[in-house]
């Protein structure tokens, strides 16, 4: 589901804040650059706003951000919820004992992890990152949640590109999107 | 300068910041006492502590622009930007940026790394604070501010969540002030 269809004024200025740099990081690619965002004080702002707004009652405890652009926009949104920030990492960065989810790329495999002991059973997650394309991130982070005892509430993104929504594996009840 | 000694001696928010840190031996690797803030990330209280902290100091220092330095500066740039209502700038390994950037390369200890900065997100006379979790020797401190002057910005202050007391003449940050929460941890005794 898309926020865009609520007309919230604030989406259209936070849409056109966002950069779009062609042929990065390869010919054919329209990257869409949240830099730009993020120097727009009141477009970031009201992002975080928005993604506050709708899970403020929702009885989040975790926020998961994925490297490194969730990063950005995790921790903000953990801080207003009273939620847990936890970074899920690529291999090797994390220094404690750590779990893994493997993931499909377009040539080969790609790997996250999250620290062991960061979040409890039972525990009720926000997976964040900027864009979604066509999931396979989201759903390694959504694993990795599960296999802990966590009920993932959401995922949510900043943008969505719909042209490349290709099917993602319904491993649970939680293929439920916000995107602005 | 460590925030203890400079305004807040005594307030508990550093210690409960301290206490929160983990420390992990021989990462990456052996003889290396790694201080893990991933473990304040998960203290809702210990993390609001340190943001507020910062967002403090700064709040009327007319600072524009909050430059966090790839990975960890990111999770603690954001939330003082939005308060502080500054723009936020990620500072990043060669690469990831997809846009015009400037570059500037720092030694390591074997070799040397390089950070990256985006082309026009900062203008020239913009007041800035360049923001990491930990400061070692300086050397990836020293580049951001590098970076930050050849584009015109002046910068105010680094600021990182924790720091060694400098071994003199150790640390190259340009004559710019370092300010700091608290020391690095002991490992636990216990453990």
């Amino acid at each position: 589901m898309a926020a865009q269809g609520d007309q919230d004024p604030r989406i259209a200025r936070i849409s056109s804040a966002i950069r779009v740099i062609p042929d990065f990081p390869k010919k054919g690619i329209m990257f869409q650059d949240i830099t730009t965002l993020l120097l727009d004080t009141k477009a970031f702002r009201d992002t975080i706003d928005l993604f506050v707004e709708r899970y403020r009652d929702k009885d989040i405890s975790v926020v998961a951000g994925v490297e490194a652009r969730g990063f950005i926009f995790g921790p903000p949104i953990a801080l207003a919820l009273g939620a847990k920030f936890v970074p899920l990492r690529k291999p090797k960065k994390l220094p404690g004992e750590v779990i893994s989810e493997e993931y499909s790329l377009e040539y080969g495999t790609d790997k996250i992890e999250m620290h062991v002991g960061a979040v409890q059973p039972g525990e009720r997650a926000l997976v964040i990152d900027d864009l979604i394309a066509t999931g396979g991130t989201l759903c390694a982070a959504i694993k990795l949640l599960e296999r802990v005892g966590v009920h993932v509430v959401e995922c949510a993104c900043v943008i969505e590109l719909p042209e490349l929504k290709v099917c993602i594996p319904i491993i649970s009840n939680t293929n439920m999107l916000s995107e602005l | 300068m460590f925030a203890a000694e400079n305004g807040l001696k005594g307030d508990p928010r550093l210690q409960a910041i301290s206490d929160s840190i983990r420390v992990v031996p021989d990462f990456p690797k052996k003889g290396i006492m790694f201080q893990d803030i991933t473990t304040l990330l998960l203290d809702h209280k210990a993390f609001k502590h340190t943001v507020d902290i910062f967002v403090d100091r700064y709040r009327d220092m007319g600072i524009s622009v909050v430059a966090g330095v790839e990975a960890r500066g990111f999770m603690f740039g954001p939330p003082i930007a939005l308060a502080i209502g500054a723009k936020f700038i990620p500072l990043r390994k060669p690469g990831k940026l997809p846009g015009q950037v400037i570059s500037e390369s720092y030694e390591l200890e074997y070799g040397t790394d390089c950070l990256e900065m985006h082309v026009g997100a900062v203008q020239p006379g913009e007041r800035a604070l360049v923001i990491d979790d930990l400061v070692a020797t300086g050397g990836t401190l020293s580049a951001a501010i590098r970076l930050l002057e050849r584009v015109g910005a002046e910068v105010v202050e680094c600021a990182c969540v924790i720091g060694l007391r400098e071994v003199k003449g150790q640390r190259r940050l340009n004559g710019k002030p370092l300010y700091i929460l608290v020391e690095p941890r002991e490992i636990d005794n216990c453990c």
